[in-house]
């Protein structure tokens, strides 16, 4: 354990805690051209980067809020009062006695440089805009795997990154898509050469430190033919009374008979925005397998998808959302049919709390030219309280009579009986709760990593012991 | 400190329903009492009341475990003081296994920073689960969930052998069983019997009771007690049945 710093404003939740700021290098308040050139002047970009970044901010700005489908909530991002760009102007460390001591301080407290000890291949922990530390175990770079930052991605392997940034999200996706286009920075760039398997996970850690800021990291992984890896990433910020906005780009390309698994257990304070687009393309043979677990943040807007653009590739969505009092997970996953054989399977399970509120949107589709396509849905919310909220918008296009969907939804209730039931055994409201939760979504984390479902279950219990009175 | 569980003048209300009326009872350590009576008698809310269940509004009166009140107690506490309900419909909690489940129970009565040791938990549930004839398989499934009548009474009654209550409740335990489960119940409680528990026994029928003897046992009608006597008045309920219990119950009003 740290000691305490009298710098440092401890809470009982874990990432609730910040550092006094001092940023070498900040682009200032709201967006405009001049912030882009700010980015790209202090990270030594090539003119192209330049031109795509301003090329994407006028699809950013051209392009309406998606108020249509979704909540009216994102009326309250102010684009104007946000900050783009900051960082300490440090290059990423290799080691963390190089990392800053405030940063370092940062880390260790949520557990970073002990979990790679224990069971890492690689780390990149990110520090607002840019990463802190980045380093990768040795015998893994021998292999000629590659887990850069985006930016030294772009300038140092050209070659691999021009080929695929930007081919699986295009900017004009969405509006966010488009905004972290204009703004990205930070997030991770990983290749993985034909037939290497990665045999322990890489990860990245994403921590916001300052207030009226928006991170908007861009991570590219790429796994070639036969390769395998699993990349997993953590997400934290202290609370703020004002707004913070987490937009990320994440593009996966499995390459025919990769396998990528992107692990994310976020835990955001409850004023980030998280709007954040996630997609991979499977090759032939690929499986792409997304376990994505959003407690946490404001208004999450998340849903990770496949392309399964080749033969017999495998695409999974597994999800958990805990949605706590004036918070709302809006998750799901999106199966793209491309292929002939290919299955996808989406397993999602929401926990509304209180006045919290949980909705699944998902699409799955498979034109009609193909045959012996597979799709499998199954979505479950549990319900804690009278007040919670959960909604289900599934969207499946299924042409032609070659191919299998299958749908299962359910809603449960805990029930004050259960609680009491577990409470005349001994256990407190709130441990009765968690025990609840963690059952309802068991089945699903004893797929996880363990490493992963432990701290999974740790966060579970903090959100509902702090949820009863 | 008195070794006793005392129920005092016991008020209590479902919405703007009496249920319990000036209900009083003492149950010492080391004996077990029995409660017999018609359906609707006020048997469950007396054992939901003792329990603390936040819809049973207690208008006035007490409980007293050894000689503190847990009145003011959240049902969770009173448990960890010593009081344990075998419920007549136990919960189902998916996804939540027995050997979870009762070492969260008791992770909940030891001190903050200490653990329960693996090892010697399972070594311990094992054991009660061969005495209850429970397959030791159970303990990885989840509790209650599609269990048996049978099942659900038994993993009752383990649990009950795994906490060591100071005092417990036996809500109609013998509803649902057959008379082979209804006998290793009863041998699983009376294995339980000694100068550490006090038992309340709860039941329609004397059957439970040829298996369970009661140091005592009490008629309830209408909310209150209307005869306490000897394991013999169980017999004699039987034999002159509820009707008879009626007439005693209008002695007592009238007195």
């Amino acid at each position: 354990m740290v000691t305490p710093n009298s710098e440092i404003e401890v809470d009982r939740e874990k990432g609730n805690f910040r550092f006094t700021e001092s940023h070498k290098f900040d682009a200032g308040i709201g967006l405009s051209e001049k912030v882009i050139d700010y980015i790209c002047d202090v990270k030594e970009e090539d003119q192209w980067i330049r031109d795509f970044r301003k090329r994407a901010l006028k699809v950013f700005e051209s392009k309406p809020m998606p108020t249509n489908w979704a909540t009216k909530d994102l009326e309250n991002i102010d684009f104007n009062k946000i900050r783009y760009y900051l960082s300490g102007g440090n290059r990423a460390s290799k080691t963390w006695d190089d990392v800053p001591d405030d940063v370092k301080q940062t880390f260790e407290r949520l557990g970073i440089p002990e979990n790679e000890r224990k069971f890492l291949a690689g780390v990149e922990a990110q520090f607002d805009s840019e990463a802190a530390y980045s380093n990768i175990k040795e015998s893994v770079g021998k292999q000629g795997v590659i887990f850069v930052g985006s930016t030294e991605g772009l300038m140092k392997h050209p070659e691999i990154f021009k080929k695929w940034f930007g081919k699986v999200i295009p900017t004009g996706d969405n509006k966010f898509s488009a905004l972290n286009s204009a703004v990205f920075s930070g997030g991770s760039f990983i290749y993985v050469p034909p037939g290497v398997k990665v045999s322990h996970p890489l990860q990245a850690y994403f921590r916001i430190n300052a207030e009226n800021f928006g991170q908007f990291e861009r991570t590219l992984i790429i796994a070639d033919e036969g390769s395998e890896v699993t990349y997993m990433e953590g997400c934290t910020a202290p609370k703020f009374d004002t707004a913070t906005l987490h937009s990320a780009v994440v593009e996966l390309v499995a390459m025919p008979g990769a396998k990528i698994e992107y692990v994310t257990v976020q835990n955001w304070s409850s004023n980030v925005f998280n709007l954040v687009t996630k997609r991979a393309i499977a090759h032939e043979g690929a499986t792409v397998k997304w376990i994505d677990c959003n407690i946490g943040s404001r208004l999450t807007m998340k849903y990770p998808g496949v392309v399964l653009k080749g033969k017999k590739a495998r695409g999974e969505v597994l999800s958990i959302a805990l949605a706590n009092d004036g918070q709302h997970q809006d998750t799901g996953a999106k199966m793209i049919h491309a292929a002939d054989e290919t299955t996808s399977n989406i397993i999602s399970k929401s926990i509304s709390v209180g006045k919290g509120r949980s909705t699944y949107r998902g699409q799955v589709h498979m034109p009609k030219n193909l045959k012996g396509c597979k799709n499998n849905t199954e979505c479950d919310a549990l319900l804690i309280s009278e007040n919670s909220r959960t909604d289900t918008y599934p969207a499946i296009t299924v042409r032609g009579n070659k191919n299998a969907v299958q749908h299962e939804a359910s809603v449960s209730k805990v029930s004050a009986e259960q609680i009491f039931y577990m409470q005349q055994r001994g256990l407190s409201e709130g441990e009765a709760m968690s025990l609840s939760v963690n059952g309802f979504v068991n089945d699903l984390t004893r797929q996880f990593p363990m490493e992963y479902s432990v701290e999974l279950k740790r966060l579970i219990e903090l959100e509902m012991e702090g949820s009863v009175g | 400190m008195s070794n006793k569980l005392e129920i005092k003048n016991l008020n209590v209300s479902i919405g703007d329903k009496q249920i319990l009326k000036d209900f009083s009872l003492t149950v010492p350590k080391g004996e077990v009492h029995a409660i017999m009576g018609p359906n609707g008698t006020g048997k469950s809310t007396l054992a939901k009341a003792i329990a603390g269940h936040p819809d049973y509004e207690v208008t006035s009166g007490e409980v007293i475990v050894d000689g503190e009140s847990i009145m003011d107690m959240e049902a969770d506490e009173r448990s960890r003081a010593g009081l344990f309900l075998a419920f007549q419909y136990p919960m189902e909690i998916p996804g939540v296994t027995i050997a979870n489940f009762i070492r969260a129970a008791l992770n909940a009565r030891l001190p903050e920073d200490e653990e329960l040791n693996a090892p010697d938990y399972y070594k311990s549930l094992y054991a009660k689960m061969d005495m209850l004839k429970i397959d030791r398989k159970f303990t990885a499934r989840s509790v209650n969930d599609g269990f048996s009548g049978g099942e659900k009474k038994r993993c009752e009654i383990l649990q009950m052998a795994m906490l060591e209550p100071k005092y417990a409740v036996l809500d109609e335990t013998d509803s649902g069983l057959d008379i082979d489960a209804l006998k290793i119940v009863a041998e699983g409680v009376n294995s339980m019997r000694g100068p550490n528990l006090g038992a309340l026994v709860i039941t329609h029928y004397q059957r439970l009771l040829d298996y369970i003897i009661p140091d005592v046992v009490h008629v309830m009608y209408d909310g209150r007690i209307v005869k306490s006597g000897p394991k013999e008045l169980a017999l004699e309920l039987e034999s002159r049945g509820y009707e008879w219990v009626k007439e005693l119950a209008g002695e007592v009003a009238a007195s």
